[in-house]
C-alpha cells in the first residue's frame, strides 16, 4: 500500500511557533491583576513544625496574603495516590500504607523541600524577598535516606501508618526459582544499586490559576502530561466541582514522567487563586524543582542469576528496596512493582522468576515515573545479570542471549513473570546490529588497545519494555486508580477542514505531526488542512495523557476509530446520493467512488458539505460531521530491540567515554521515522547519563548534596557521540496501527549496554561489577583494587613458590 | 520565578577606576567589585552572597586590551577568555593561556567572563589562576591614591581570598615573554556538571640547547583551596633531561605544597585529587615539552 | 527600596527605555517588562544556557547578566532571528533537521549556535559539540541538533556564495 503521509519523515508542525519564540509555556501566560506565590519549603528533612511566624514577612513590602498548612488545612485535602496495592491482588501480601500527604505540611516536614507556607506578593522578586522573611521552628527528628536501611528496626520512623517505613510488599513468582537453583550448574548472585535520578525536563513546573467568582470556575495553567486527570484529581481533593475546573497544559517544556502526577503546587496555586479571587502564579526555580519535582529509580537490588554450563539460563531472583520518598507520589507504587516485576523476564525463555519488592518511605524527595519507569530497572537487572552469566562461564554475551531467547511469535506468547507478549522476534534486531557493528574486528582492536592506556569494551542491551498503557481492566487488577483508555474526536468542518481533538497530551513529542498524519492518510486531505489539538479539559472530551510510550499506540488507535466513524458516515452520504449501496462505495484519493464505475464519483469536500447542508441525508441520519471514540487496548505492547554501546576508558584517570552507539529497535510500525528517531536519541543520552554520570546524592542529615545543575550531571553535547540507529519492524497485533510506542526504548537500553561495555573493557583486571554512574574516581578506584589484588595474588603465588621450593629442599 | 531572585542591592557603574576605588573605599567592604559576573551573580541569586552593592567595572574604558611588547604580554583584567582564547597576540606569546581560557566552561560564560574576575575571585577550582602561575604574571591593582604590583606567587591566599585589599581593584595582568624553547600546556579533569578543573595543571617549560630543563614552573588548580605552584616538582625538572621518567618522578611531586589539603567532595575524594594531580602533572609536562 | 536606575536597550532592532532596579536580571527584563517570553529561564547556576541571548553581538546567560549592564546595549532574542519574513539559516536548520522536541531549550540553543557559526562557518562535529557545552537538551540527545548545525552551516555558506 502506498501511503500519503503514514512512514514518512514530516517536518513537525509544532515548530513554527516554537522556532520563533511564540510557543506559550506556563511561565509565558500572563493575566491582569496576577499575583506571585513563593513556597516556603523546609531546610529539614524532617522535622516536627513547631511554630511558623509570619509577622515580619507580611510586612514586606508587596505581599498580599500568606497561607500555611494549618490556614488552607480544611481546603487543600490530601495528595491522592492513584495507584493502590491491595491484598486482593496475588502480587500484593497486604493492603498497601498509604499515609496522608497534606499539600502543605502542617505538623511534620518530611523531606527537605517539603512546603510549609505560601507567600503571595504582587511581583514575584517581592514574593521570594518576604519568602526569606517567614520564620519557621522546627524541633530535628531522626533521618533516614536509604530504600534499604529504613526498614531496620532502629530506624526513624516517617508516618506512624506505616511501620519500618515500608509501604507494601510485593512479589511474582513464575515457576520455582529455588527448585531451579538447586539444579543449576551456575549461580551468579549481584548487588545492584540502580541510582536515583532528577529528571530534568528543561522547564521547571510552573502553574497559574484564575478563579472567575462570577462563575465559579476555576481554570489551571500547569505543565503537565495529563490535564485531564489533573483535573478530576484537583476537583476529588479540593471538593470544586469538577465541571467548574478547567485545566490547560499548554506547550509542555519536556516532562519525562515529572509531570504525570497531581502536585501539591497546582492545589495550592488553585485554591489560593479562589481564596483571594485573583489569578496567582507560580513558578518553580531549578534548585526547587531538585527538590519539588518527583525523582526517578532508587532501587537497592539483590539478584540472581542460574543456569548450565552450557549457556541455557534456566531462573532469575530479585530482592529489591525501592525507595518510595517521603510521600506516594500518584503512580509510585506502580513503577517499582507492575513496570519492574513483571518485566523480569526480558526477551528470554527461562521459565523461572522471582521477585520480592520492598517499597519504602525515606527523608528524601517523593520517587515516581522516570522515562521507562520501573522497566529501566528490570532490563538494567536482567541485562546486566545475563552478562555476568555469561561471562561466568566465559561465553559470548550475544551468544548466550541468542541462546536464550525466545523464539519468534506474531500473536502473544506468555513469559515466566505471567504477562503475554504482543509479538516478537528477538534476533532480528541483534543480526541487524551486528551488521552494522564489525564486532569480530572490534575484539582485534580491544586487544591491540591493552597498554596503550585506553581500555575498550562493548556492552550489549537486548531490551523489551512494556508500552502502550494500559488495558484498563488488568491495569485495575494491578492497581491502577483510573482507567487508562485513550479518546478522540474528529470534526470535519463544513469547509472540509478538520481538527482532531486528542485525549493525550504530548510535552514534545510531536503529537500535533504524528496525529495529523495519521487522520490525513485516513481523510486523504493535506496535512495542513488538519488541526490536532490537546491539552485543554474544556474543548477535548476526557483523555487520560501521555505516558508509558501510549499515545500513538492508544490514542492513535482512538483517533483511527473516530477517522473510520467519519469516513463510514461520508460513504453512505456518498452512496445515498449516488444511489448505490454503501458497501459499494470506495474512498480513494480523497474521492469516493463507486466500485467498477470509477467515473461515478464524489470529493471529500462535497460530501463533507453534504453532511452539513443535510438536504439530501439518507433518511434518519443525523446532520454534521463529528465522531468521538474511546479506546481501550486489549494488551499492553512490546517493544524490544538491541543496543550495542562502545566504550573507552582512561587507564590511569578512571575516565569513561561512550565513543560509539548503535541502537537497532523494534517498536512495530512507524508513523514518522524522523521523529522515533528523535525520540531514540534523547531516550539514549538519558540512559548514557544514567550510566555515566547523573545521580542524585543525599547527605545522611537528608540534605540534597546534587542541588543544583552545578553537582547534577546531565549530559551536555561533549558527552555523548551522534548515534547510529536502524529497525526491523514487526508488527503489534494489539492495534490496527501495528504501532509499539518509542518514547522510552532508548534510556531502558541504553544503562546496560553502557555499564556491560564498561565492564567488559575492565574484565581482564578482573572486574566484574560497577555501580552507575560511572564517576571517573570509581572506575580508577576500581582498575587500582584489581591491579593491587592481582599484584597480591601474584606475590602470593610466588610467595608459594618459594616456600614450596624450601619444602621441598 | 523561574530562577532565584537576588535581594535587593545599590549598583554603580563608575567611568574610572579611581572612581571605582573610591566606591569600594565608600562602601568599607560592603561592596563587591562585577567584572564579568559569572562567579558572583550566581552566588548573589542564591543569597549566599548579599552584597550591599555592586560596582560594574565594564563601564570602565580601557581595561579590555591584549599588548604585546618587550616586556611581554599586558591583558587588561577585563578582557573577557573569548578574547584571550580568539587573540592572536596570546596564542604567539603565551598559547597556554589561549588554551585555557578556551577550556573555561562555555560559549556564553567565555564571552562575558574576565582575566581578573577569575583571578580576583580566587575560585579553587577555576583554570586561569594555575596558568598564571605557571606563567609568572605579575598583577597590577589600583587603589584611590596609586598602584602596586603584585607577583602572582604572592597573590592567592585561600579559598576565594587574595592578596587584594578590599579597596584595590585588578587592572592588569602582566606576562613575562618566554623564553626561547619554552613549551606551555594546561590539561585538566574537568567536572562534568560545572565544567571547573577537578584537578588542572599548567606547566610552561624552558630548555637549554643541549635539551636539559632550563627552567619550569608548574601550577596545579582544582586539588586544594586555593591554586599553588608545584615548587618541589620544579626542583626536581630543573638541571636535567626531560626524560620520560625524570618527567614521571617529578609529577610524582605535584601535590606536595598542598599536603594534606586536598578538596574532597562528591565529585572526587582528596585521595582521588591527589592522584590525579600526579596524573596530570605528567601530562601538563609531556605536552609541554613536546611542544617546545 | 533601591531607587530604580533608567535603562535603554535596543532589543531587536527597537529602542526600549525602562526604570528598572538593579537586581533585575535580563532575563527578567526582556520577558516580564518587555514581554518578549520566547528567551526562557531552566535554572538558578548559569547552566543551561536556555536564556542565551545576543547582547552587542556576544552570546550571554542573560540569567547571569543585569538589566542595567545592558543600557545602551543591543540585544537579540529568538524573536529577532528571521528577518524579513524569512527564518535565519539556524531556524530553518532546527526545522529541517527536528532539533527540537519541547522546544523549551531551542531559543538558547539556536543563539549559541548562531554565535558558533558566525565565528566558524564551517565547524566540525566536535566543535558544534564544544560550542553548544553550555546549552542543555534533555529531549534530544543532541544528535539532532548537532545536524541542524551542520545544516545551517551549509546553507550559509551555500548563501555567501551565491552572493
Amino acid at each position: 500500500m502506498t501511503t500519503a503521509f503514514i512512514g514518512k519523515s514530516v517536518r513537525r508542525t509544532e515548530d513554527p511557533r516554537l522556532i520563533t519564540g511564540k510557543g506559550t509555556y506556563v511561565d509565558d501566560v500572563k493575566l491582569l491583576g496576577m499575583l506571585h506565590m513563593a513556597l516556603v519549603r523546609s531546610p529539614h528533612a524532617h522535622a516536627r513544625i513547631k511554630k511558623i511566624n509570619v509577622s515580619r514577612a507580611s510586612k514586606a513590602p508587596g505581599v498580599v496574603a500568606i497561607f500555611t498548612g494549618a490556614d488552607l488545612q480544611g481546603q487543600l485535602g490530601s495528595l491522592p495516590v492513584g495507584w493502590v496495592l491491595k491484598q486482593a491482588d496475588t502480587h500484593t501480601k497486604y493492603d498497601m500504607k498509604a499515609p496522608p500527604h497534606p499539600p502543605l505540611a502542617f505538623e511534620k516536614v518530611r523531606y527537605v523541600g517539603d512546603a510549609v507556607a505560601a507567600v503571595v506578593a504582587n511581583d514575584p522578586y517581592l514574593a521570594a524577598d518576604a519568602a526569606a522573611l517567614v520564620d519557621v521552628d522546627y524541633e530535628l527528628l531522626g533521618v533516614v535516606t536509604d530504600g534499604e536501611k529504613a526498614t531496620k528496626r532502629d530506624a526513624p520512623q516517617l508516618h506512624t501508618e506505616a511501620p519500618d517505613n515500608t509501604c507494601f510488599e510485593w512479589d511474582v513468582h513464575g515457576g520455582d526459582y529455588e527448585g531451579a537453583a538447586k539444579k543449576a550448574q551456575v549461580v551468579v548472585k549481584q548487588k545492584f544499586i540502580n541510582q536515583r535520578l532528577i529528571p530534568n525536563a528543561m522547564e521547571t513546573r510552573g502553574v497559574v490559576a484564575d478563579y472567575n467568582t462570577g462563575t465559579n470556575q476555576i481554570t489551571i495553567w500547569t505543565s503537565t502530561q495529563i490535564p485531564h486527570l489533573v483535573r478530576l484529581l484537583f476537583a476529588a481533593v479540593t471538593g470544586h466541582p469538577e465541571q467548574s475546573v478547567r485545566v490547560i497544559a499548554p506547550e509542555v517544556g519536556g516532562a519525562f514522567g515529572s509531570k504525570l502526577y497531581l502536585y501539591a503546587e497546582e492545589i495550592i496555586t488553585g485554591m489560593i487563586a479562589k481564596n483571594l479571587a485573583r489569578p496567582v502564579k507560580w513558578v518553580e526555580g531549578r534548585q526547587e524543582n531538585y527538590l519539588a519535582t518527583t525523582h526517578g529509580r532508587d532501587h537497592i537490588t539483590y539478584g540472581e542469576i542460574c543456569g548450565d554450563k552450557d549457556g541455557t539460563i534456566t531462573g532469575l531472583k530479585v530482592t529489591t528496596y525501592a525507595n518510595l520518598g517521603a510521600y506516594l507520589s500518584t503512580f509510585a507504587p506502580g513503577i517499582p512493582t507492575v513496570l519492574f516485576g513483571l518485566m523480569l523476564s526480558g526477551v528470554y525463555k527461562y521459565p523461572n522468576v522471582s521477585c520480592k519488592v520492598y517499597g519504602t518511605f525515606t527523608n528524601t524527595t517523593p520517587v515516581d515515573a522516570y522515562r521507562g519507569a520501573g522497566r529501566p530497572e528490570a532490563t538494567y537487572l536482567v541485562e546486566r545479570m545475563v552478562d555476568a552469566f555469561a561471562r561466568e562461564l566465559a561465553r559470548d554475551p550475544v551468544a548466550v542471549r541468542r541462546k536464550n531467547f525466545l523464539p519468534p511469535f506474531k500473536n502473544g506468547r506468555a513469559v515466566a513473570t505471567g504477562v503475554l507478549y504482543d509479538s516478537g522476534n528477538y534476533r532480528a534486531p541483534v543480526d541487524k546490529a551486528l551488521e552494522m557493528f564489525d564486532y569480530k574486528a572490534f575484539r582485534k582492536e580491544q586487544r591491540e588497545a591493552r597498554g596503550s592506556g585506553k581500555l575498550l569494551g562493548v556492552g550489549f542491551s537486548t531490551y523489551i519494555e512494556i508500552c502502550g498503557m494500559a488495558p484498563s481492566a488488568v491495569a485495575a487488577s494491578l492497581g491502577a486508580g483510573a482507567g487508562l483508555w485513550e479518546s478522540s474526536t474528529v470534526r470535519v468542518h463544513p469547509t472540509g477542514k478538520v481538527t482532531v481533538f486528542t485525549g493525550t497530551s504530548p510535552h514534545g513529542q510531536g503529537h500535533e505531526t504524528t496525529l495529523a498524519q495519521v487522520a490525513g492518510e485516513h481523510l486523504g486531505i493535506p496535512m495542513e488542512s488538519i488541526e490536532v489539538m490537546h491539552g485543554d479539559t474544556d474543548r477535548q472530551q476526557f483523555g487520560t495523557g501521555t505516558f508509558g510510550s501510549r499515545s500513538i499506540t492508544v490514542g492513535g488507535t482512538a483517533l483511527v476509530m473516530s477517522l473510520k466513524k467519519v469516513k463510514d458516515k461520508m460513504r453512505k452520504i456518498a452512496a445515498h446520493q449516488m444511489g448505490v449501496p454503501a458497501k459499494n462505495v470506495i474512498f480513494e484519493d480523497g474521492k469516493f467512488y463507486v466500485e467498477d464505475i470509477r467515473e461515478k464519483s464524489m470529493d471529500f469536500g462535497t460530501v463533507v458539505g453534504e453532511a452539513y447542508n443535510a438536504k439530501n441525508l439518507p433518511p434518519g441520519m443525523e446532520p454534521g460531521l463529528e465522531a468521538t471514540s474511546f479506546f481501550d487496548p486489549k494488551n499492553f505492547t512490546w517493544p524490544f530491540g538491541c543496543h550495542i554501546a562502545i566504550v573507552e576508558i582512561d587507564e590511569d584517570t578512571g575516565q569513561t567515554r561512550l565513543k560509539r552507539y548503535v541502537a537497532v529497535d523494534d517498536i512495530g510500525n512507524v508513523i514518522n521515522p524522523m521523529i522515533v528517531d528523535g525520540m531514540v536519541h534523547g531516550g539514549i543520552a538519558q540512559g548514557v547519563g544514567q550510566a555515566l554520570q547523573e545521580g542524585a546524592v543525599y547527605g545522611e542529615n537528608g540534605q540534597l548534596v546534587t542541588g543544583s545543575m552545578l553537582d547534577y550531571a546531565v549530559p551536555t553535547a561533549e558527552d555523548v557521540p551522534s548515534y547510529e540507529t536502524a529497525r526491523t519492524v514487526t508488527p503489534s497485533p494489539v492495534n490496527p496501527l501495528g504501532v509499539k510506542g518509542a518514547g522510552e526504548a532508548g534510556t531502558i537500553a541504553a544503562s546496560p549496554a553502557v555499564m556491560n561495555a564498561a565492564i567488559d573493557a575492565l574484565a581482564h583486571l578482573g572486574i566484574r561489577h560497577l555501580d552507575m554512574p560511572l564517576r571517573s574516581e570509581t572506575v580508577w578506584r576500581a582498575i587500582n583494587g584489581a591491579k593491587a589484588a592481582k599484584k597480591a595474588a601474584r606475590s602470593a603465588t610466588a610467595t608459594a613458590a618459594r616456600s614450596g621450593r624450601k619444602a621441598r629442599r | 520565578m523561574t530562577t532565584n531572585v537576588a535581594a535587593s542591592f545599590q549598583y554603580h557603574a563608575p567611568s574610572s577606576v579611581e572612581e571605582a576605588c573610591r566606591l569600594l573605599a565608600k562602601y568599607k567592604g560592603g561592596a563587591k567589585l562585577l567584572a564579568g559576573g559569572h562567579s558572583l551573580l550566581p552566588l548573589v541569586k542564591l543569597r549566599l552572597a548579599t552584597p550591599e552593592a555592586l560596582i560594574d567595572l565594564s563601564r570602565i574604558k580601557g581595561l579590555s586590551y591584549v599588548k604585546a611588547g618587550r616586556k611581554g604580554l599586558a591583558i587588561g583584567a577585563m578582557t573577557t577568555y573569548y578574547d584571550i582564547e580568539s587573540s592572536d597576540v596570546v596564542k604567539k606569546a603565551a598559547p597556554v593561556l589561549a588554551d585555557a581560557a578556551a577550556q573555561v566552561a562555555d560559549t556564553q560564560v567565555r564571552n562575558a567572563g574576565t582575566l581578573g574576575g577569575s583571578l580576583a575571585h580566587s575560585d579553587p577550582a577555576g583554570d586561569l589562576p594555575a596558568v598564571v602561575l605557571a606563567l609568572g604574571a605579575e598583577l597590577e591593582v589600583h587603589t584611590a591614591r596609586g598602584s602596586r604590583t603584585i607577583s602572582v606567587d604572592n597573590f592567592f591566599r585561600d579559598l576565594l581570598t587574595t592578596a587584594l585589599r578590599p579597596n584595590e581593584v585588578l587592572t592588569e595582568i602582566r606576562i613575562p615573554p618566554l623564553p626561547a624553547r619554552t613549551g606551555t600546556a594546561y590539561v585538566k579533569l574537568a567536572n562534568k556538571a560545572s565544567h571547573y578543573a577537578v584537578v588542572g595543571v599548567a606547566a610552561v617549560v624552558t630548555l637549554d640547547k643541549a635539551g636539559v630543563c632550563a627552567a619550569a614552573r608548574v601550577a596545579v588548580t582544582g586539588a586544594g583551596p586555593h591554586a599553588v605552584r608545584a615548587k618541589r616538582t620544579e626542583r626536581i625538572l630543573i638541571g636535567k633531561k626531560l626524560s620520560a621518567l625524570v618527567i614521571r618522578r617529578a609529577a610524582e611531586r605535584a601535590g606536595a605544597e598542598i599536603g594534606d589539603g586536598f578538596n574532597s567532595d562528591i565529585h572526587a575524594s582528596a585521595e582521588y585529587r591527589a592522584a590525579m594531580t600526579i596524573v596530570f602533572a605528567e601530562r601538563a609536562l609531556t605536552e609541554a615539552v613536546g611542544r617546545v | 527600596m533601591p531607587i530604580q536606575t533608567q535603562i535603554t536597550v535596543t532589543v531587536n532592532g527597537t529602542r526600549h527605555t525602562n526604570p528598572v532596579e538593579p537586581r533585575l536580571l535580563l532575563a527578567h527584563y526582556l520577558r516580564e517588562v518587555l514581554n518578549l517570553t520566547g528567551t526562557h529561564i531552566g535554572c538558578d547556576t548559569s547552566s543551561c544556557g536556555a536564556c542565551t541571548v545576543l547582547l552587542n553581538g556576544k552570546a550571554v546567560k542573560s540569567c547571569t547578566v543585569l538589566a542595567v549592564q545592558a543600557d545602551g546595549g543591543n540585544v537579540t532574542t529568538v524573536e529577532g532571528l528571521a528577518k524579513d519574513g524569512k527564518y535565519h539559516a539556524v531556524q530553518q536548520g532546527f526545522w529541517d533537521k527536528h532539533g527540537l522536541q519541547c522546544g523549551f531549550c531551542t531559543p538558547g540553543m539556536m543563539i549559541t549556535a548562531v554565535q558558533i557559526l558566525e565565528r566558524n562557518p564551517n565547524p566540525t562535529e566536535a566543535e558544534i559539540r564544544r560550542g553548544l557545552r553550555g546549552n542543555l537538551c534533555r529531549c534530544t540527545g543532541y544528535h539532532n541538533i548537532v545536524e541542524a548545525v551542520k545544516a545551517a552551516a551549509a546553507a550559509s555558506r551555500a548563501g555567501g556564495r551565491k552572493r
